[in-house]
């Protein structure tokens, strides 16, 4: 961090990192970290003892990201963890998830909220199965930006054709996914080669370092300014003797824009007025958007409430009670039910959800589709037909994030058992 | 016009922690906000009140009362509850100790730490309270990095985190059976220097002794201990008076003091900058072990 911090030109950026076991994904993180100076003396005193005392002959950075009693025991980390730094230019959130094969619940759970995904490929590896896999789902949860580090270059030498090698399988393999922007950076965690400073050992290496392209990625559109949606969440009245007649409709934008004078329509009522004002305790607002906090009024008294959805008439979401999602099962108690019913979550909107039909199984490896077992557990994903008991408003994920996305609950224990990306 | 649609870090942290604040009011029946004094507590207090402007905060405030004060946070605690009309409810760690529910500590630096738990418990469970909201962030701490922000609590109080239910999009899940609980974490993907950066945006008001005063202290295991009555000096320990600030606001037992001459937000935040001490590398009380505050949160704590 520099003293001149001029953090009201600063912007966020979430990114995942993904990576298999041993691929040095904690490394890369705790690299970050130190080289960015976010990790303080006294943090980096208590993993020097620790690693001391587990033997390690090098100071484990791991041991900075893994917080959890059984994760330092083991060496592993079961949950996501989250870390935090900053640059001049941007403030960064990372989802750190990990990579062995019966968690990719994790890595979808992080990968839910990225701007951006950090694969790492062992560099004496190459692209294995893993590698695919952390691809795909990056893909399926519609992540735009994915920078593939191929890391331990210090193991083979920082040769050339290794990394060119790797990234020519890559590809090849990444012709059958839809990714929009994929960088690649040749990278050694445990040495920093390539990390914040240029490396000399690659000077055939002419990209960016990683902390460059994480602060100069341009993530500007990935949120969806064009459908206007506003779900609402709650309902402020205050009754109160300067307010007396105030009724603002609370919510976060979720797409498109929002402006005084704007025509709305309101689901599922199907009521239209027009907007008053874009109220916040800072001041009327000219013009909302994601990821704004807001509170709209309107010129009409109609009835809304929590679960509504407010539109514009001219460009409406869809909405009807069946729906065809993407389905990623969470649950290791048990598998998903045909015919079963759970509760579903779709933005503010809560609705009871039946099972309908299990279409196909997708092979997280090999990307096929499985059409002789359909039973989804733990870690697998199918395409699932749904019915709900009231209609949902939505978009395709593809088209919005928050309003093409839903999570299931179990009605009996209340865990979130599934995550669903609406097709 | 050209148009970004693009808004500052700060932004987009309010922007979240206040879709929070409205969930939490929409999902559960009775929240109540912990409010400790401490800059993160006055922060969440603060954004409560932006969530639902123009109408008034819809938590309760409820203080866990080690009884070992700063008589500074004391009273900035009593002139804000006035400020902004709000209700306070004051768990007592004494009571809890005269009623037999916990046992004080022996020995020369007695803490309240661990038994603010019980009496945290016992409130939420007195009041009815099925969702406490609190001000911790992930950046403290490596066992709260793994926090989800509607965190689960079994009917014992305790956390589980090998069992915690996955988080994404903006969807919350805060279903329960009845007994169980949930702390709600709005200022999760908060650092320490996003709180003092919006404390300077928003003019926030904060105890004094966040700010370079005189005071008297002695060295304790490596921490600057404020010297209090709550306190027993040993042989050979030297009273210093120097100018000092806080970076935490707890227990006077075991938040350490730090030296500075640091006497205004932006002061703070050039130090927040340079620092080389995590923030609660002066609290003794997660240095105990090195899983304290894993082992405090399954049980219970904040």
């Amino acid at each position: 961090m520099t003293e001149n911090f001029d953090y009201q030109d600063m912007d966020l950026l979430r990114f995942t990192t993904a990576g298999s076991v041993d691929d040095g994904k904690s490394t890369l993180i705790g690299r970050l970290l130190y080289d960015t100076k976010t990790i303080f003396e006294d943090q980096l005193e208590a993993a020097t003892l620790s690693s001391r005392r587990r033997g390690d002959e090098n100071l484990n950075l791991a041991l900075l990201t893994d917080g959890l009693k059984a994760e330092r025991e083991q060496g592993i980390t079961i949950d996501v963890a989250y870390r935090y730094f900053a640059t001049p230019r941007r403030k960064f959130i990372i989802a750190d998830t990990p990579g062995h094969i019966q968690y990719t619940r994790n890595m979808v759970t992080g990968a839910s909220t990225a701007n951006l995904a950090i694969i790492l490929v062992d560099a004496r590896k190459g692209v294995i199965e893993q590698t695919c896999r952390h691809a795909f789902i990056a893909s399926l949860l519609r992540i735009q930006h994915i920078v593939f580090c191929i890391n331990k270059m210090d193991l083979v030498d920082y040769r050339e054709e290794v990394y060119e090698s790797i990234v020519r399988d890559f590809k090849e393999f990444a012709s059958r996914l839809e990714i929009t922007d994929m960088s690649f950076i040749p990278v050694s965690a445990l040495h920093g080669d390539n990390v914040v400073e240029k490396s000399a050992n690659t000077p055939w290496y002419e990209g960016p370092t990683l902390l460059y392209h994480l602060e100069n990625v341009y993530i500007g559109p990935d949120a969806n300014h064009i459908d206007p949606r506003f779900p609402v969440q709650w309902v402020i009245r205050p009754h109160s003797k300067n307010h007396h007649d105030f009724r603002g409709y609370a919510g976060r934008v979720a797409g498109g824009v929002f402006k005084p004078g704007d025509e709305i329509e309101v689901l599922q009522s199907g009521f239209t007025s027009r907007i008053k004002s874009i109220e916040t305790s800072d001041g009327e607002l000219q013009e909302a958007f994601y990821p704004l906090s807001v509170a709209i009024t309107l010129e009409d008294d109609i009835d809304i409430s929590r679960g509504d959805m407010i539109a514009k008439p001219q460009n409406l979401p869809r909405s009807g009670q069946d729906i065809d999602v993407m389905l990623c099962w969470f649950s290791e108690k048990n598998n998903l039910r045909q015919r079963g019913k759970y509760i579903l979550r779709h933005t503010t909107k809560e609705v009871k959800a039946l099972v309908k039909e299990v279409k196909y199984k997708v092979d997280v490896n090999t990307l096929h589709k499985v059409e002789d077992n359909l039973d989804i557990g733990l870690n697998e994903i199918g395409r699932v037909s749904l019915r709900t008991s009231q209609p949902l408003f939505y978009d395709t994920y593809r088209r919005n994030r928050i309003t093409g996305s839903i999570v299931l609950i179990d009605e009996f224990t209340n865990e979130t058992v599934a995550a669903g990306m609406i097709r | 016009m050209h148009h970004s649609y693009a808004v500052n870090h700060l932004k987009h942290l309010e922007s979240e922690s206040i879709f929070l604040l409205r969930e939490t009011i929409a999902q559960f029946q009775n929240p109540v906000i912990l409010f400790s004094g401490g800059k993160d507590s006055i922060v969440i207090t603060h954004l409560a009140r932006k969530a639902f402007w123009p109408a008034r905060l819809p938590f309760p405030l409820l203080h866990i009362d080690t009884g070992h004060n700063f008589p500074e946070t004391i009273a900035f605690r009593d002139r804000l509850v006035e400020e902004i009309d709000a209700r306070l409810i004051i768990g007592s760690v004494q009571e809890s100790i005269d009623k037999q529910r916990v046992v004080e500590e022996k020995g020369p630096n007695p803490s309240r730490n661990a038994l603010q738990t019980v009496t945290l418990l016992d409130a939420l469970d007195e009041h009815q309270f099925d969702a406490a909201v609190g001000g911790a962030r992930r950046d403290e701490e490596k066992a709260r990095a793994k926090e989800r922000f509607f965190s689960h609590r079994d009917e014992f109080g305790q956390w589980d985190p090998k069992n915690q239910r996955p988080e994404l999009w903006n969807l919350f899940n805060g279903r329960k059976h009845h007994g169980e609980h949930f702390r709600i974490f709005p200022l999760s993907n908060w650092t320490e220097m996003d709180v003092w950066q919006y404390i300077k945006l928003e003019k926030l008001e904060l105890p004094s002794i966040y700010f370079s005063h005189d005071r008297e202290t002695v060295q304790r295991n490596g921490v600057l201990l404020a010297v209090t009555e709550f306190i027993t000096l040993l042989d050979g320990e030297q009273v210093q008076t120097l100018k000092v600030r806080f970076r935490t606001v707890g227990d006077a037992t075991c938040t350490g003091a730090m030296e500075s001459p640091a006497t205004s937000i932006e002061d703070i935040i050039k130090e927040v900058a340079a620092a080389r001490i995590a923030e609660r590398g002066t609290r003794t009380d997660d240095k105990r072990a090195e899983t304290a505050m894993e082992d405090r949160k399954r049980e219970g704590y904040f």
